[in-house]
């Protein structure tokens, strides 16, 4: 694995907790839809984010409710950690009219700009040139909010990220771009798609910082983000964070990965993030295990909640169909 | 034990598509292919599996998601000796490579007074009614159809994904070549006669009204025909560039009446072009103005009941028919 490059601070004993709570939210939610997908109870296409949680928690935890945030197809961790409504997610990925999108959506495309989240979206790159939007429109409006996009390491070869990153450099935009490189873009190994595997190294072809991560650290995401949101704010420009992570189910639910080596999944199954998390608030001392246990324990709860919730909302009656094809 | 004979020649659209791009790369070396996963992971539909084992990694290439460049190199490469066969994975997906289409493939033919051919293909498939997202769900035969010097074709039948793919590669034109996904799992007669493009073929025969289609919508209208009390005759266009007009006018010669059907969104479709020309040619012999059914003019959502609500199905075209024997 690459050198973690952070050099920051550790977050303070609650928001650890929190991270840790975000987590255990995004694994209860992940978890479910995975095994509801597999039972037809949800339509479309679904993409996990399973293994990852850490990125979307640091990343999220570390945001002002205000900042923005565009994200991917794998967004739903993403969402959660921005603070997103679960009910209004799990509405959605049901098609139902509690949906944050009303049923229009499904599970790539949630949305929330009430709590800055311009969308998850469906075009591998298209988070960037958003999210550079989003931060030149902070930047004009004077608004002190920051821009985060999500991309996997799949998206740096689109040309997208290229353009991105250099207009927010030449334009020192608030934006935070982060890749989340858990190796493989659908069943392709990304190392075999560029020289430069490490995405952190081009940054310096725009003249940006950049850090590598370990991404299934979220202590070390969290400060790193931080920091990242505090330059921003201070004027100076976008910054690149690359997590190093995993992702470990398919592509999409259902892909039985054969392009994986078992000793490699073994082996980040390992470095469980909500285990990594856990063994450090336990041993420092932060919290009990019986306390996380109940984390887990509510997070699992609440999913079931909404789970229940969707289940008993109406669907789009026809009509709605015809709405908001123009703004009006 | 009686066996029901089941024809020995039949096999599945997606294995015909298969066959046919290595009929075309067995008759001619320069043919290449081109796209994301369509090489030892054999494609995210499984199209392409077995190609990669069979012509090996120069012949069947594994990009990176760099679709403005590999679809333009597709094209220079075919300017320059090879043969291409580019996959761009959801038609989609177009949105991020449309200029070597638009304006290198389509147009350096004509600008160098021949002296360029480009032939190439570009494979890519469509297909709403599985909750894919707007993003995921456009059929947009009619933007290429609109662009002088594409060819456009549509396979609806397993003969033909087949036939109508060997016919491209063979063609010296740049050929966008539009597969359904709904379509992958059917099965019929294997293909092995490739056929010139601009063939329309007459899949049902009826004497009452006219309905002109392509694609996946296909299977509806013969459903409508099953259904409908009126006597539909049933024209698969196959392509839009070239358009077999001649087939269709003498059908609507006989039948007086014209209903165009088509997955793509009515408005601005090419059911606009072809009514047109029809009325052009046969004012004075329509007993009925020429009527279309298309989706209507909105993203396709996600919600399966509203997707299914818009997207064109039996018992509408079959009602369409009768309405139209009923009105003259
Ligand atoms: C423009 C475009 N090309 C291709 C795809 C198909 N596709 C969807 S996800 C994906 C892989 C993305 O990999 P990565 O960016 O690493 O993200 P991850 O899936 O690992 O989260 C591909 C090729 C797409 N959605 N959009």
């Amino acid at each position: 694995m690459h050198a973690v490059t952070s050099q920051h601070e550790p977050p303070p004993a609650q928001l650890r907790r929190n991270l840790f709570a975000s987590m255990a939210l995004i694994r209860a939610f992940e978890t479910r839809v995975a095994e509801l997908y597999r039972d037809g109870d949800i339509p479309g296409f679904v993409h996990t984010s399973l293994g990852q949680e850490a990125v979307a928690a640091g990343v999220g935890l570390a945001l002002r409710d205000e900042d923005y945030l565009a994200t991917t197809h794998r967004g739903h961790g993403h969402c959660l950690a921005k603070g997103v409504d679960v009910d209004g997610m799990m509405g959605e990925l049901f098609a139902r009219v509690t949906g944050l999108c009303r049923g229009t959506g499904g599970s790539m495309h949630i949305a929330d700009p009430s709590h800055g989240v311009i969308g998850a979206n469906a075009i591998v790159g298209a988070s960037l040139p958003l999210a550079v939007g989003a931060g030149l429109s902070s930047k004009l409006l004077h608004q002190d909010r920051v821009a985060v996009a999500f991309f996997g390491e799949g998206a740096v070869n689109q040309g997208s990220f290229h353009e991105s990153v250099n207009l927010a450099a030449i334009w020192d935009l608030p934006v935070i771009f982060v890749c989340e490189n858990n190796i493989y873009a659908e069943f392709t190994d990304s190392r075999a798609m560029t020289r430069v595997p490490c995405v952190a190294d081009r940054a310096a072809a725009y003249g940006i910082e950049a850090h590598t991560l370990d991404g299934n650290d979220a202590d070390v995401v969290y400060a790193a983000t931080a920091a990242a949101a505090e330059r921003c704010r201070a004027g100076e420009g976008p910054i690149l964070l690359e997590a190093e992570t995993y992702r470990w189910h398919g592509h999409y639910e259902g892909d039985a990965q054969p392009y994986k080596p078992d000793d490699e999944s073994l082996a980040w199954r390992d470095r469980d993030p909500l285990t990594i998390a856990e063994a450090r608030l336990v041993h420092d001392d932060t919290a009990t295990a019986e306390e996380l246990a109940a984390v887990r324990a509510d997070a699992g709860a609440r999913v079931d909640a909404a789970v229940e919730a969707a289940r008993a909302a109406d669907v789009p009656a026809h009509e709605e169909a015809f709405q908001h094809v123009f703004s009006r | 034990m009686s066996s029901v004979a089941e024809p020995q020649t039949t096999t599945r659209y997606i294995d015909a598509l298969a066959q046919g791009m290595r009929t075309a790369m067995q008759e001619d070396e320069r043919v290449v292919l081109l796209g994301i996963d369509v090489g030892a992971g054999g494609g995210i539909f499984t199209v392409t599996r077995g190609l990669h084992e069979e012509f090996g990694s120069e012949r069947v290439i594994d990009t990176p998601i760099s679709e403005m460049g590999y679809v333009g190199a597709g094209v220079g490469a075919a300017m320059t000796g090879l043969r291409p066969i580019v996959e761009i994975m959801f038609m989609d997906f177009v949105g991020v490579c449309l200029d070597p289409i638009l304006n290198q493939a389509a147009k350096l033919g004509y600008m160098t007074a021949g002296a360029l051919q480009i032939p190439i293909v570009f494979r890519t498939q469509t297909g709403a009614g599985r909750s894919a997202g707007a993003q995921h769900s456009q059929s947009l035969e009619a933007w290429f159809a609109h662009v002088p010097g594409l060819k456009v074709v549509m396979p609806a039948t397993v003969t033909d994904a087949h036939d109508l793919l060997v016919a491209a590669v063979r063609d010296p034109n740049p050929v966008v070549f539009i597969e359904n996904r709904r379509l992958y799992g059917m099965r019929g007669q294997a293909g092995e006669d490739p056929l010139p493009l601009g063939q329309a073929r007459v899949a049902r025969s009826g004497d009452e009204v006219t309905v002109v289609t392509w694609g996946q919508s296909l299977r509806e209208c013969l459903s409508a025909a099953d259904e409908s009390s009126a006597s539909l005759e049933v024209i698969d266009l196959r392509s839009l560039v070239p358009l077999d007009m001649e087939t269709v006018i003498a059908s609507v010669r006989r039948t007086g009446r014209l209903l165009v059907v088509h997955e793509a969104v009515q408005d601005f479709g090419a059911g606009g072009e072809i009514a047109a020309r029809v009325a052009d040619e046969l004012f004075d012999e329509l007993r009925t103005p020429v009527r279309r059914i298309g989706t209507p003019s909105v993203p396709m959502p996600f919600s399966p009941e509203l997707e299914r609500t818009l997207l064109p199905g039996a018992a509408a075209i079959a009602a369409a028919g009768e309405a139209l024997l009923a009105e003259g």
